[in-house]
């Protein structure tokens, strides 16, 4: 996929481009699945053009409703386990959550296929 | 009944909290089997809870505002070591480690929570067909959907199976609902209630916030919820806001504006308003200004554009907060050979095809040569809108606009056409761009009997003269609206 810089209305979602992107989301999509995905995708897009009427030069982005700072709490023991035994307790929980488990750590198959 | 009356029959001793929750456990007994509102119904914990608050108010304790008052929570807030899905296959099962920060406040107040309500998958959705767990049916007419991403909650308060209930509204989810099931809904201002324990869909618009069967119920379970929270680092530092206090008050004086383009009522802006839906916002104006208020016509052009901006800004952040359901550490997996096989097939066996549509989009817009143009100009409009507002409320104290361009649709009409199921979110959508609040209340019927809302639109933590508004639109349109079941 080529980058594009400029910031005009790129042309009409292909089905390359939703199975380009679907790779990178993770998601495997079947041929039927890929083609009513492209024509629903190219639908919402569409409708999203008609900002394209909209002059914004100029105009700030909004990411976010309130003035984000960053907040740090004072810094004595408060929120989370208090002790070890607490901790070890919530660990303990969380990990009883995880689909595989080993030694107290998350298990998963390998992240590096095995040298050939 | 109303929740304050409960709370204060269990407060002065006079009805046990017990024979509450018997009696709600008993409605849901009868009608849930059809309507499908709960994903879960805590009925041994919830008897539990009742008898503690009984054994609180039998030794002369403090058992709270909320005592004894059945409340269910929408299935994407944290209860610890009970199931919350989320409406996804692929949190099916997974308890959580905590409790969310509202599950907390009720406990504190003394509420007794019922149950897991069933929602849109990652309430992405308008009328909860989109949950893996089966559509939830409109109690008022189970042929109809009862809105979403909150349906569940909506039904249960509409159903009689609870009193109260909290949903999350990211583009109208509270809203939408509360006016297709003829209740109450309320989205507070963005940071108004803790989002600690919710699990997120867009963080920069995802609001908890109340249904109830009338005003002041809502009033009182938003005083419990709101105020600052350290654990959320967008909570405002400020208590909750005084609104059962306030509600009686009237609107004399306030100045209130009718949004021309998101009621069909100007020469610009959006069309497929319902002419009963018109009609019906068009008398509830009228109740306003017999009341005192000075109501005109306004102009917020922006909103126009609300809906574009949204469904690229919502499924943008969906896509990046969704990410961490990877098979990893909680939820389903689906085994491979490699971690990367592993993660695509716990994913695509996990979600359904509205949270895949919405994941996509949000990639896509976020990928390199198309983020300029659709994220980068969504975030501009986000700009638009919140200015736009700012200067309407030079002349306003409230906007007022239909809730939902419609009364209920039929089920299965909109699911297969994403666009057309969007489009019934462009009335609540510019909030939650703002970060605003606004409410949803019942203000009659349309021409098919189904209830009909009318959104009262505020500034930023502008909900007391919200909720005054509110109380006299109720106090008119004369309580709970169209046939219960």
């Amino acid at each position: 996929m080529e980058p594009d810089a400029d910031t005009s209305t790129p042309g009409r979602i292909t089905r390359d481009d939703v199975a380009y992107v679907a790779r990178l989301a993770r998601l495997n999509l079947t041929d039927s699945e890929l083609d009513g995905f492209t024509g629903q995708l190219a639908d919402v897009l569409d409708h999203a053009a008609d900002i394209e009427a909209l002059d914004l030069d100029g105009v700030a982005s909004t990411s976010h409703p309130l003035p984000l700072s960053n907040v740090l709490r004072a810094d004595v023991p408060g929120v989370g386990p208090a002790d070890e035994a607490d901790h070890r307790l919530f660990c303990d929980e969380v990990l009883a959550a995880a689909p595989a488990v080993e030694e107290s750590r998350f298990r998963v198959p390998p992240v590096l296929g095995e040298a050939p | 009944m109303s929740a304050l009356s409960l709370a204060g029959s269990v407060r002065s001793g006079e009805r046990s909290a017990r024979s509450i929750v018997e009696e709600h456990l008993a409605v849901i007994a009868d009608a849930e089997g059809e309507i499908n509102a709960f994903n879960l119904v805590t009925a041994d914990a919830a008897l539990d809870r009742a008898d503690r608050i009984d054994g609180v108010v039998a030794q002369g304790g403090d058992s709270g505002p909320l005592a004894g008052v059945p409340v269910a929570l929408k299935d994407n807030m944290c209860t610890r070591g009970v199931p919350t899905t989320c409406g996804s296959r692929i949190l099916d099962g997974w308890r959580p480690p905590y409790d969310a920060t509202v599950v907390e406040r009720l406990d504190a107040a003394g509420a007794v929570i019922i149950g897991k309500t069933n929602m849109d998958e990652f309430a992405m959705g308008s009328s909860t067909e989109n949950s893996a767990f089966g559509p939830t049916l409109n109690p008022r007419d189970t042929t109809r959907v009862p809105g979403g991403s909150s349906g569940g909650s909506a039904a249960a308060v509409a159903a009689g199976f609870t009193p109260l209930s909290l949903g999350s509204d990211t583009g109208g989810s509270i809203r939408q609902p509360a006016a297709l099931c003829g209740v109450v809904g309320v989205k507070p201002t963005y940071g108004a209630v803790s989002r600690y324990g919710l699990v997120a869909f867009a963080s920069s618009l995802d609001q908890i916030g109340p249904f109830a069967r009338n005003v002041a119920d809502a009033a009182l379970l938003l005083e419990v919820v709101a105020g600052h929270d350290p654990l959320d680092s967008t909570s405002i530092p400020a208590a909750a806001p005084d609104l059962l206090g306030v509600l009686d008050r009237g609107v004399e004086g306030l100045r209130v504006g009718i949004i021309e383009e998101i009621s069909g009522s100007g020469p610009t802006g959006l069309e497929g308003f319902a002419p009963d839906v018109q009609a019906r916002l068009a008398e509830a104006a009228e109740a306003l200004a017999a009341a005192g208020a000075v109501v005109e016509k306004a102009s917020v052009p922006s909103t126009v554009f609300g809906l574009s901006a949204y469904y690229v800004i919502a499924p943008a952040e969906a896509s990046s907060n969704l990410a961490r359901f990877d098979g990893v550490r909680f939820g389903l997996r689906v085994d491979a050979d490699n971690t990367v096989d592993m993660n695509t097939a716990t994913r695509t066996a996990g979600f359904g095809d509205e949270v895949k549509r919405r994941i996509m989009l949000g990639t896509y817009a976020l990928s390199a040569g198309y983020y300029d143009a659709y994220y980068g100009k969504s975030q501009k409009v986000r700009t638009l809108i919140v200015e736009d507002f700012a200067r309407a409320y030079q002349s306003f104290d409230l906007l007022l606009s239909p809730t939902a361009p419609t009364t209920a649709f039929p089920i299965g009409e909109k699911v297969d056409d994403p666009m057309l199921m969007y489009l019934n979110d462009v009335c609540t959508i510019p909030s939650n761009l703002a970060g605003h609040p606004a409410m949803s209340v019942p203000f009659g019927v349309g021409d098919d009997g189904l209830p009909v809302g009318v959104q009262v639109l505020a500034p930023a933590n502008g909900e007391p003269s919200m909720f005054r508004a509110a109380a006299v639109l109720e106090a008119v349109a004369g309580g709970p609206t169209g046939a219960m079941p």
